[in-house]
């Protein structure tokens, strides 16, 4: 690697060199009537040229990368409002392209044709009101729709409607350095009172387990979700702030100690069905094509090949939160919604859980005897607390 | 002000180090900078290179960042953000706010309103001694063992109230903080004097609307600086209060490292509100400036009238009102009410306005001009490409709907980047090549400065344009490897590009270094309107005396930017030219 940034550098300076030599060689040309650093018809027609050069590379570099680099852009949204998103950015897109090819070429092309000349006259032209009607009135007119747009948008995402939420399904999402855990609030749609005080053993979300409303609560580390439900999602944060990124389903709410936030959506493709789409197909075997490469790197260096990557969706943390904040995720699963009773059915209560874990010596006594030790040891917890 | 300054007799330290002279203080500033930057630049080399070569050992960690930060050349993962931290920090702050409007509002407010220095020299002095202080500060917080502060320049809480959610917040942030603080104190003296210099020193005939654009520029700088550094001052303060007295301003209900601590009832979105009631603001602090500068520069360069003298004027007014009613769009996602985000959505998108004006006043400047395309008018031009380009994308990070999928992902990068921080280094360079013969006497090397504008053009698009490619795919800022995202796998790639330009980029400022140096001591003598310019400053001798103008200060006669008027022989009519018998005022 040294080696590589060591080439670097002198390419650098190689190309320093010539063009400083380049430089000196347009000094001399210019000769004696160049001599007070003030730009001549020379500077102005080369530089005006290279101007006009400029716009065609903003333009060739737009392309290019758009060519280059217009599939790593994340592509079907796996949420009903992550079509709304895409479309406003969509359109939001096109309008910026067009402004932007428009202004720069102007702007270039002004600087290249109006290039100094010696006896060229310019225009004392210092203001007319037409013009700036023109450009205030235009502008407010095109953001006075996008805003409008965008602000129907915003309100359908971000408030919920009272029937959506009461078949929606209530998930909190717990953020900790460097993890995240997810808690489903159960049958009673409400997720039990919980305060980072009541940490304890494997309770390490906090729960109230006296809190009736917390005795069907599930604590689990993969999050499903299923296809076609709304799915509210109320995070906390136990430390510092974290911020709960969901890319593919156009999704994220920040992480609060001390406080509850929440983010909704409704899930419109499963994992199933997003592996198969085709543009995730190609970009699942280019990234795999990368990863072989890699791997025969690290095997020859002595190192464990790396994992083929198989799709899924992500949640990341997108708040600076630590040293490891680069490494803070959780896999989430979208379920058709049978698949997704079944998986959570499975899955213990952390009463139950607390329960196995809280037994005395489990050896000896099997699980007869432990409900009441077990109950008593959450109300010191609880009563710690008040 | 009296004419005896210049009779006082001068050491060395009275002229060049405790200088009262706001030329002085003005190179002072330039140089510390300068200075700064360079350190800016180095660090953001450092992380650039750990992102596209992630976990890679490097000979030249070792060396700077040494065995406790880079064991074995590696880069530490809590180093990167400390890294990323304090590039910001210097970058946004000392660079773009102290250097950009402490030069250059201390160089040219006196000498084109016409005055004779500064309302008080000695705060003058003592906010460039105080802005001096924390840069040491700031730099020595380097070298803490325990790492400087690594909370993001955004220092949000609780990551840097607890050294226990990262080594950075220990001593690091203790110094972080009190560093900011001086500089704050520092940059306040500096706006009062700007604002009491600008309304009451201005000589015979110089109105408010013949001032040139440069000083309404620093005018309102110094206004919104005065009206919003102070609420970053009470954010640190608290959090001071919070790190050291165990106050809960911003801390509530935390577990951390199996410990419960004792914080109730506090909230960190009220840090984030008091943070960016001026983190905004800052933005406009850092570019108004430059657009000023730019304003300037275009004019004269274009041997024109600035385009809509008023409008530019009512423009820059109309940002720096709405600079102060926009801080949410910050916030869309931090979890305060949705409301709130629909409201800062729309004053923000209203931003959109002024600066549209603003970007086709400039293009209008350049139709039928007679453009002289020397090193300080391609970096004005180059600013209002790079301002248009990153000034776009707001439109989408200011939307709260689009921006809930692009919030701290690299997008995010790419645009304030382009429309901050490259538009104001642009300004800066802009600033500094146009008015070196005015601090130094001397100019500096054209064709070195075309070399060093070209470069870094094509740089600044090959850094920041390929980032939002990958922040629309989904990649956060501040990640110290993508590796543990096989999904990010294939960004490398432009990572590796986005390091290579940057690498070339940075490289390059060493031409305009040398050229700068160089020509303080050897370049070409300057003559005393090396570029025909209306304004008064050029109407000063070469070599700088106290008071600026060796007899009376002269009277002014006419508004700046009267290029190429019809019924004058030259292309230029300075601004004590009187008018001449009949000749009619032909601006509005």
């Amino acid at each position: 690697m040294t080696s590589f940034l060591v080439f670097i550098i002198l390419v650098l300076v190689g190309i320093a060199v010539w063009q400083l030599t380049k430089i000196f060689d347009l000094t001399q040309i210019g000769g004696s009537s160049d001599n007070d650093e003030i730009a001549n018809d020379k500077d102005n027609s080369v530089n005006g040229y290279l101007m006009f050069a400029f716009v065609g590379f903003i333009y060739v570099f737009t392309i290019y990368s758009l060519y280059a680099w217009g599939d790593l852009v994340l592509g079907t949204p796996a949420s009903e409002h992550g079509k709304d998103v895409d479309n406003l950015m969509a359109i939001s897109m096109a309008l910026i392209f067009f402004v932007q090819t428009i202004t720069q070429f102007l702007l270039h092309y002004f600087a290249f044709k109006y290039r100094g000349k010696e006896g060229q006259k310019a225009l004392y032209f210092a203001d007319n009101n037409k013009l700036e009607a023109i450009w205030t009135i235009i502008p407010v007119i095109v953001l006075a729709g996008l805003i409008m747009y965008g602000l129907y948008t915003w309100n359908d995402i971000m408030f919920v409607d009272k029937e959506d939420e009461q078949d929606a399904i209530v998930i909190e999402l717990y953020a900790k350095q460097f993890g995240w855990e997810a808690r489903y609030a159960g049958d009673d749609k409400t997720l039990g009172k919980a305060n980072v005080r009541l940490i304890e053993g494997i309770n390490t979300l906090g729960v109230d387990l006296a809190d009736p409303a917390a005795q069907d609560d599930k604590v689990v580390t993969e999050l499903h979700i299923p296809k076609g439900k709304r799915v509210i999602f109320k995070m906390r944060s136990q430390d510092v702030l974290h911020s709960a990124y969901m890319p593919h389903f156009r999704a994220q709410m920040n992480c609060v100690p001390g406080m509850i936030t929440q983010f909704s959506f409704i899930p419109t493709v499963t994992t199933a069905d997003m592996r198969n789409d085709e543009a995730i197909i190609a970009k699942v075997d280019k990234i795999n094509k990368i990863r072989t490469k890699n791997s025969k790197k690290i095997v020859a260096e002595g190192g464990v090949a790396l994992d083929p990557y198989t799709f899924d969706y992500l949640l990341l943390c997108n708040k600076i939160c630590g040293a490891s904040h680069y490494n803070m995720q959780m896999k989430i699963v979208v379920d058709t919604p049978a698949d997704f009773k079944a998986w959570l059915a499975e899955k213990p209560t952390l009463a139950q859980q607390w329960k196995e874990a809280n037994a005395p010596a489990p050896a000896v006594a099997p699980a007869v005897a432990t409900p009441a030790v077990a109950v008593d040891s959450t109300k010191v917890v609880a009563q710690v607390i008040k | 002000m009296s004419h005896d300054h210049g009779h006082h007799k001068e050491t060395f330290i009275t002229k060049y180090i405790f200088s009262l002279d706001h030329k002085m203080i003005a190179k002072q500033y330039l140089i510390s900078g300068l200075l700064m930057g360079i350190v800016g630049v180095v660090l953001s080399l450092f992380f650039r290179m750990q992102i596209a070569w992630p976990e890679e050992s490097f000979e030249i960690f070792k060396v700077f960042l040494g065995d406790n930060f880079a064991p074995d050349g590696v880069m530490r993962n809590d180093i990167y953000l400390a890294l990323v931290t304090i590039h910001g920090t210097i970058m946004v702050f000392f660079v773009l706010t102290a250097g950009l409007s402490g030069t250059f509002s201390n160089l040219l407010i006196p000498l084109q309103i016409g005055a004779r220095d500064m309302a008080s020299g000695f705060m003058n002095m003592l906010s460039f001694w105080m802005f001096f202080i924390s840069c040491v500060i700031m730099i020595a917080s380097l070298f803490v063992e325990s790492g400087p502060a690594s909370a993001g320049w955004t220092i949000y809480p609780p990551l840097s109230a607890l050294p226990q959610a990262i080594p950075g917040s220990g001593l690091g942030m203790t110094l972080w903080l009190a560093s900011m603080a001086i500089f704050i104190a520092s940059s306040l003296m500096g706006s009062l004097n700007y604002v009491v210099t600008v309304i009451n020193l201005r000589t015979k005939g110089m109105t408010m609307t013949r001032m040139p654009l440069t000083v309404w520029a620093f005018f309102v700088t110094a206004i919104i600086g005065i009206v919003s550094f102070p609420v970053l001052f009470s954010a640190a303060l608290l959090l001071i209060f919070d790190r050291s007295f165990g106050t809960s301003f911003f801390l509530s209900d935390i577990f951390i490292q199996g410990e419960v601590l004792h914080y109730q009832g506090g909230s960190p979105v009220l840090f984030e509100h008091l943070f960016w009631f001026l983190g905004h603001p800052e933005v406009y602090i850092v570019l108004l400036p430059a657009l000023g500068i730019t304003s300037e520069i275009i004019a004269t360069n274009s041997r024109k009238p600035i385009f809509g003298y008023r409008a530019m004027i009512a423009s820059i007014l109309a940002i720096a009102f709405l600079s102060t009613i926009v801080w949410g769009h910050h916030m869309f996602i931090s979890g305060m009410n949705p409301f709130l985000g629909s409201v800062f959505t729309f004053t923000t998108l209203l931003i959109a306005i002024p600066s549209a004006v603003k970007a086709f006043n400039y293009i209008t400047t350049l139709w039928k001009g007679n453009l002289q395309l020397n090193p300080a008018m391609l970096f004005s031009i180059g600013l209002v490409s790079t301002f248009i380009t990153g000034g776009l994308t707001g439109i989408i990070l200011g939307d709260s709907t689009l921006d809930i999928n692009v919030h701290d992902t690299y997008f995010v990068v790419a645009h304030f980047h382009l429309v901050m921080g490259i538009s104001a280094l642009y300004g800066f360079f802009a600033g500094v090549y146009h008015w070196f013969p005015k601090m130094f006497g001397r100019m500096m090397n054209k064709n070195l400065g075309y070399v060093h504008f070209w470069v870094t053009a094509v740089c600044a698009y090959g850094v920041f344009f390929p980032m939002h490619f990958i922040g629309m795919a989904g990649l956060p800022r501040r990640y110290y490897t993508n590796s543990a995202f096989p999904l990010f796998d294939e960004l490398a790639d432009v990572n590796v590009l986005i390091t290579i330009f940057a690498i070339v980029g940075a490289a390059f400022q060493i031409v305009f270094f040398w050229n700068f140096f160089y020509s303080i001591f050897y370049g070409k003598k300057a003559t005393q309107n090396p570029w025909r310019s209306n304004t008064l400053e050029w109407t000063t001798p070469v070599e700088h005396i106290h008071g600026n103008w060796p007899g009376e200060i002269p009277e002014v006669h006419r508004w700046p930017y009267d290029y190429s008027k019809p019924g004058h022989d030259e292309d230029f009519v300075t601004q004590i030219t009187p008018m001449k018998e009949g000749e009619e005022v032909l601006h509005h």
